[in-house]
């Protein structure tokens, strides 16, 4: 029988041991339907997920908040909308959760405030895809607003015209003294030559590997990611529906039962309406490329990788990779 | 029954679920070490967790809750904390 510690030596071993018992139940929250951009792409608006009544009133998401702690959520993901338009909701998960803050970057959120609460802005490539896809580049606004940032990173979501191009990208970010993570477009909305092409995916692994190589300090990722992310496979396993670890708990009633998220639920800004998944229900899962899910994936699926020294090392750096986007282990 | 020979039926039971619920190879409820850290050593997580604790709450008729999740790390303290509940009259 394999064991954790007959594939690792102790430096590997200790690494392990850091981050097994981190014992994370993370959910996610639409914090308003509301955005101030209205992006080609965005799964949140192309699959309707807006058209729920939201919820006004601050003490009914306090009580809701309280509810979800009493579930054994420690991890608050607040996606949207753009979640700054309601600070107060913010805070009040802030103030009984830790919570993580995913938003376009484009008001500034208070340190005063919220001190050490993570932030992922969102880029959706260099500057002409951000116009084309965004209407505008909004890096030139959340680099200044977030410049130097010990708690924020931009999660880089590459599209298929960024192929080759992402080393000034991830340059801008490093010099603006913030860190980086790397996923993929999916395409919700079909925007003409934004779907990815076999050698596409293929050629964007390599560059992804080589931009870890080169900004190790700025780029938090690790190469078992890449690989899995562009390959959609994992120890001979196609990602999918059959596979996909981040649906709704209550949403989920596949057989036979697929290792998945512990007490993960997606809910609406209506505190009621929960969502079938960590994305769009109308996103084919074979396409998917969210990069949440596919880093999930990995990590439920970890006794899988207790084979072989590297297939365990593979797990440990995603995990690590996990870990250091919420902060709960250091960068 | 002497309480040691109790205690090891069911060391020697909870073993052959975790065996059997893991699917584990190239080991038997015999061989298997009552103290091996559970995480540490064999990779099983919350999931697996809940797994077992569903065949062992079937097998002891006990509730096992999920906040006591963390004190099941070996084998030998999964028994414990079954003949806890049993005294308890669960």
């Amino acid at each position: 029988m394999k064991t954790v510690s007959s594939l690792l030596d102790p430096i590997w071993y200790e690494r392990y041991k850091r981050i097994s018992h981190l014992n994370i139940r993370s959910s996610i929250y639409d914090v308003t339907n509301r955005c101030n951009l209205r992006c080609k792409g965005c799964f949140f608006f192309s699959s309707g997920e807006h058209h729920v009544t939201e919820e006004m009133d601050l003490k009914k998401w306090e009580a809701f908040i309280d509810k979800e702690k009493a579930r054994g959520v420690n991890l608050a993901i607040l996606i949207g909308g753009e979640p700054t338009l309601c600070m107060d909701r913010v805070e009040a998960f802030y103030n009984r959760l830790p919570t993580y803050l995913a938003t376009n970057g484009l008001i500034k959120i208070s340190r005063d405030r919220f001190p050490d609460m993570m932030v992922g802005i969102s880029l959706w490539g260099g500057g002409d895809d951000e116009k084309i896809l965004r209407g505008q580049d909004t890096f030139a606004v959340s680099s200044k607003n977030y410049e130097g940032d010990p708690y924020t990173y931009y999660l880089y979501t590459v599209t298929p015209k960024q192929v080759g191009k992402i080393e000034p990208v991830i340059r801008r970010i490093a010099d603006c003294g913030l860190k980086v993570h790397l996923q993929l477009l999916s395409n919700d909305e079909g925007v003409d030559g934004f779907s990815w092409r076999p050698e596409e995916l293929r050629d964007l692994r390599f560059e992804m590997d080589e931009m870890l190589d080169a900004f190790p300090q700025t780029v938090i990722s690790s190469k078992y990611y890449h690989e899995v992310i562009t390959t959609g496979m994992m120890l001979g396993r196609h990602f999918g529906w059959n596979e996909c670890p981040s649906v709704t708990e209550s949403m989920d009633h596949r057989r036979p039962p697929v290792r998945r998220l512990i007490h993960f639920y997606r809910w609406a800004a209506d505190l009621q309406t929960s969502h079938r998944c960590c994305t769009s229900a109308t996103r084919d899962c074979a396409t998917c490329k969210d990069g949440a899910a596919h880093m999930s994936w990995i990590m439920v699926n970890k006794r899988a990788h207790i084979v072989s020294t590297k297939d365990l090392q593979n797990w440990i750096e995603v995990y690590e990779m996990f870990a250091k986007l919420y902060r709960l282990i250091p960068w | 029954m002497p309480e040691t020979k109790k205690n090891q039926g069911i060391v020697l039971r909870v073993a052959e679920i975790i065996i059997d619920e893991l699917k584990l190879e190239d080991i038997t409820a015999g061989t298997f070490n009552p103290d091996m850290d559970l995480v540490d050593e064999l990779g099983i997580d919350s999931m697996d967790l809940a797994t077992i604790a569903l065949v062992l709450q079937d097998e002891f008729k006990i509730t096992i809750d999920e906040d006591d999740y963390p004190k099941l790390k070996t084998v030998q303290l999964i028994c414990e904390y079954i003949e806890e509940k049993l005294a308890a009259g669960n």
